[in-house]
Parts: structure tokens; sequence; C-alpha cells
């Protein structure tokens, strides 16, 4: 979904921008009956050091301004951007930083949502809306780290075998049905966007911070069979030895 | 004499680091826990999956610590490897150790189960930084043939401390995956003096992202370790709107800038070849002369 029908889709009584431009956009708005912050990126935004850097000074000064108002990311991301310069002053030092804050805004009591309305890749979703404490995407959504005929190049296996593959296997080619499967998102919604928004901040809200922070992803996984052996080696590293 | 932390396996660089007959391995390759993923792609795997774990000692002092085996799929993250270092941190946070040690090798996400490794990634990202809140201590040490790049770069940005090599590589996108995407010009993967002094050992420790820069030895790696595990620890605010102000400033400064030289030369230090070509100590000692940091 393009951003603007996203944004009339999620709040359609409207929302108060406070920056609206091509790949960032922040503000506040109205879910249920809560106020939340809204920081975004649109047009398959690439995450560089400054994007980072702008989206963690929006989480910080939530966290100082707000004291827990819930805080909604909304992507649509084509992941790190790939230039010698962002590398050279240390890209993933920002990204990480971002993440580092996201952690800050939880520990403060801050509600964590993440929706992918657009595409998600790799670096751009790892530490914005993969940090969340739930994470939703739109049913015409995509996630992904790389796509299939890229992976057949570099790790020479035949696309065909890739595609064959895939349509058994969640596990590594894109699609947010997938990510569900492996037990990252918590639902993915397919119509009344509001109405599931609002319910997943009910949800979240009714849960004491404790229990909101804890990381479900792995026992997710392994329910619904996409991911078979992470949560138990998971539970043998804790008790081997 | 020394031994190359470089050349070194996952598994003698862990021996190597920690007190001598103190490791106790957990999900050793024994186990022949390896990824359930591979086999319909007809790739080999991996007993350990790529990935040695479990207790030490360091010093004396109780440690949990992992290591990446570069020369196994680039060190690559998958669903297994990824799990191993939740599970680790998570019995981390119950055993609390004097550190949690990575030995990074390795360039992200596996593309093979790329999707349970780019989640995989964030779990580890979540566990550690939920970790340092509670005052767990992270020390990452990079100085392997793979570099630490990717998801991987992300993981060691987020400990408390790190310990790399000159030798040692650290960025998000490798070189390669720069030049593929925006040619050549953009970043030249074979210009090996550009991919050091852009991802360097010598670059991030003069950032102030390597908190020790060492010779290319285990037991200089040790010493380091060692020298970090009585260092603050914790994430805060008001640790990370310091982080914060540093980030900015760099950015401010230096944002137009792409390539290291420039940089250098802002924080004081010559960017001449002797620079270029001295040793990680003779380094150090002028570093701390020019830019005023303590060695």
């Amino acid at each position: 979904m393009k951003r603007d029908e996203m944004l009339n889709a999620l709040f359609p009584a409207g929302w108060e921008p406070a920056a609206l431009e091509q790949d960032y956009f922040e503000g506040r708005a109205a879910v249920g009956a809560s106020t939340v912050t809204v920081i975004g990126t649109g047009a398959r935004a690439e995450v560089g050091a400054d994007l980072a850097l702008r989206m963690a000074a929006a989480v910080l000064e939530t966290v100082r301004k707000r004291p827990g108002e819930p805080i909604l990311f909304l992507l649509d991301t084509q992941g790190q951007r790939l230039r010698r310069r962002d590398e050279l002053l240390g890209l993933n030092g920002y990204m990480a930083h971002l993440a580092k804050c996201v952690e800050i805004a939880r520990g403060g009591g801050h509600v964590i949502l993440s929706v992918v309305y657009g595409e998600a890749v790799s670096g751009g979703y790892l530490t914005t809306g993969m940090m969340a404490d739930a994470c939703y995407a739109f049913g015409d959504a995509e996630i992904k780290v790389m796509n299939l005929p890229a992976m057949a190049r570099i790790t020479k296996i035949p696309l065909e075998r890739l595609e064959s593959l895939a349509e058994r296997s969640p596990v590594f080619s894109p699609g947010v049905a997938n990510y569900h499967r492996m037990g990252h998102l918590s639902e993915v919604w397919t119509e009344d966007h509001a109405g599931h928004l609002a319910a997943a901040l009910d949800e979240l809200r009714s849960m004491d911070a404790a229990s909101r922070g804890i990381d479900r992803r792995l026992e997710a996984g392994a329910a619904r069979g996409g991911r078979k052996l992470a949560a138990a080696v998971v539970e043998r590293m804790r008790s081997d030895g | 004499m020394r031994k190359s932390f470089f050349e070194a396996s996952a598994r003698e660089r862990l021996l190597g680091l920690v007190d001598a007959g103190s490791f106790r391995e957990f999900i050793p390759p024994e186990a022949r826990v390896s990824s359930p993923h591979m086999a319909m792609l007809d790739q080999p795997v991996a007993f350990d999956d790529g990935l040695i774990a479990g207790a030490a000692t360091l010093d004396g002092r109780a440690v949990l610590i992992a290591a990446q085996e570069g020369a196994f799929l680039g060190g690559a993250i998958g669903e297994v490897h990824g799990a191993k270092l939740v599970g680790l941190i998570e019995r981390a946070r119950v055993e609390r150790p004097a550190a949690v040690l990575f030995l990074f090798d390795s360039g992200g996400v596996r593309l093979h189960e790329a999707n349970a490794g780019l989640i995989a990634v964030s779990e580890i990202i979540r566990a550690v930084l939920a970790a340092r809140a509670g005052g767990l201590r992270f020390i990452g040490l990079i100085g392997g043939a793979g570099g630490c790049f990717g998801g991987a770069g992300l993981i060691a940005r987020c400990c408390d401390a790190l310990v790399m090599s000159e030798e040692g590589r650290l960025a998000m996108s490798g070189p390669e995956v720069i030049e593929t995407v925006r040619g050549v010009e953009e970043f030249d993967s074979r210009d090996r003096a550009l991919v050091w002094r852009v991802t360097g050992g010598k670059h991030r420790y003069l950032l102030g992202e390597a908190d020790a820069l060492v010779v290319d030895d285990v037991a200089a790696f040790r010493a380091a370790a060692v020298g970090l595990l009585d260092t603050p620890v914790g994430l805060s605010l008001e640790s990370v709107e310091r982080e914060h102000a540093l980030l900015a400033e760099r950015w401010h400064r230096f944002g137009a800038s792409d390539d290291a030289p420039e940089i250098w030369r802002a924080l004081g230090v010559p960017a001449d070849e002797d620079v270029a070509m001295m040793g990680a100590e003779e380094f150090v000692a002028m570093a701390a002369r020019c830019t005023g940091r303590s060695a």
C-alpha cells in the first residue's frame, strides 16, 4: 500500500504530522482511545546514518516529553543505504543506536508496535520494526532479505529449484506469510486495518510491562511450524552442561 | 610466540582466549545439532552450525563465550547458529557471568535460511540489549578473516565494548555488495587499502567504535578482554543520549567525507603512509598523543 492510502486506512479520523517528507514522517495519531507517536519511512526509503539518527531522535524525544506514550513504526524501506560514506561513519553503529533507543523506550514503559505497509528489507527493518513488542504487516506488503533471483546468483542454486522449494518452505523466500509462519509477525492485516491496530494496541496495553517485553517469537515460530528447531536449541543452551 | 587470531579457527581462538582447561561447551559438535534447512538445498552442514558456545573462566572470572566459524558459510547466521546465541544470552541472564564474549567472524544473515537468520539476528539484538539494561557486560572481539558485517555488525555495535585488530573489519554492508549495487567507483572492493581504511580496526578505533586496538595475536585479544572486565556497564537513557550526541556530532563533522584520511586529519592524526604502516601498539600510543584519548 502507498503511504497516504495507508495513513487513511490506519487513521480514518486523521493524524497530526510533525514531519511529512517523502522518505520520512513522524507525528501523533489517535488509535482507539489512545494517542500514539508515529515514526515512519516511505517511498522505499534507504536507511542511512542520517535517517537512523533521525528516528532515534524521535524515539528519545517521545521518551523525554511523553513518558509512556505508545510508539508506532510504519515502514516502507528498501534496506540500509549502500554507500561508502555511510559505512565510513559506521552505519551499523547508527542503526544499533536506534535499536538501543527503542529498548530504552520499552524499558520506560512505552508500548512499541510496528507495521510494514510497503516493503521491509534486512538492515532497514532489523533495528526499527523488528525491535517492536509486536510486529504486524499489511497483506500486500513484502518482507525479505533478498529476492530469489539474487539469492540464486549468490548461492549458485538454480532459480527454478529455489522457486519450487519456496512453495513448501517458509525459511528463505520473501513474503509476509512466511514471516508469520516463522513466528516473527503477530498478524497479517488484509482489511479493517484501523480496527486491527486498535485491537493490537489494546492487547499490548493490557499486559504489564515485564510481560510485554518478553520476546515470544521463538514460541510462535515453533507453534506455527516455521521454525521447528530454534526454541528447542535455546532451551537446551540454557540448561546444557 | 604469536598465534594469529586472523588465521586461527573459531575453536583455536576461543580456547586461546580463555583460561587453559576452563572451557565447557554447550551443545557440542558431538550433539550433532546442525541446520535443518541445508539438506533440501543440497548444502553441507556443520555439526555445530558454525557456532561454538559455552562457559569458561577468563583471568579466573566466570564468562560465557561464543565464537563464529568463518570457514563455514562465512560464519553466517541461520536458525540454529542464531538460536545458540539467543540461548547463551538467556543463560547469562540467569548465571550473571562477569561478561559474555562474542568472537565475531561473520558476513551476517545466512541466505540459505534468510528469514530464520534475519529473525534470529533481531532476537539476538533484543536479548543483548535487554541483558545490558539488566547490567550484564558484552564484549565483542573482531579480528577473524571474514570480518563482521550485516547482522553481525549490528550485534557487535550493541555490545558494551569491542576489541579489534587492525586486520579486523567492521561495517554494515560488505564492500562487494556496495560495489555490485552502486558500481566500482562507489566502492572498489578489490582496493584493499581502501577497504581497510573504511572498515578496518584502526579507523574504527579512531572513531571510538573499538575500545581497544591490538596486534593480530590471540594473547593480545585475551589481554584486552581481561582489561575490559571491570569497565562500567549498563544501558540507560543517559548513556544512549550521550551516544546520540556523539553520533550526531560525527554526522555533522564528517557527513560529507567519503574517505578516512580527511577524518583522521580532522581528529588530529596524520594520515600518511607511516601511520598506515604502524603496528597496533605504536598506533595506539600515537593516537593518544594526537587526540588526547587515553591509550
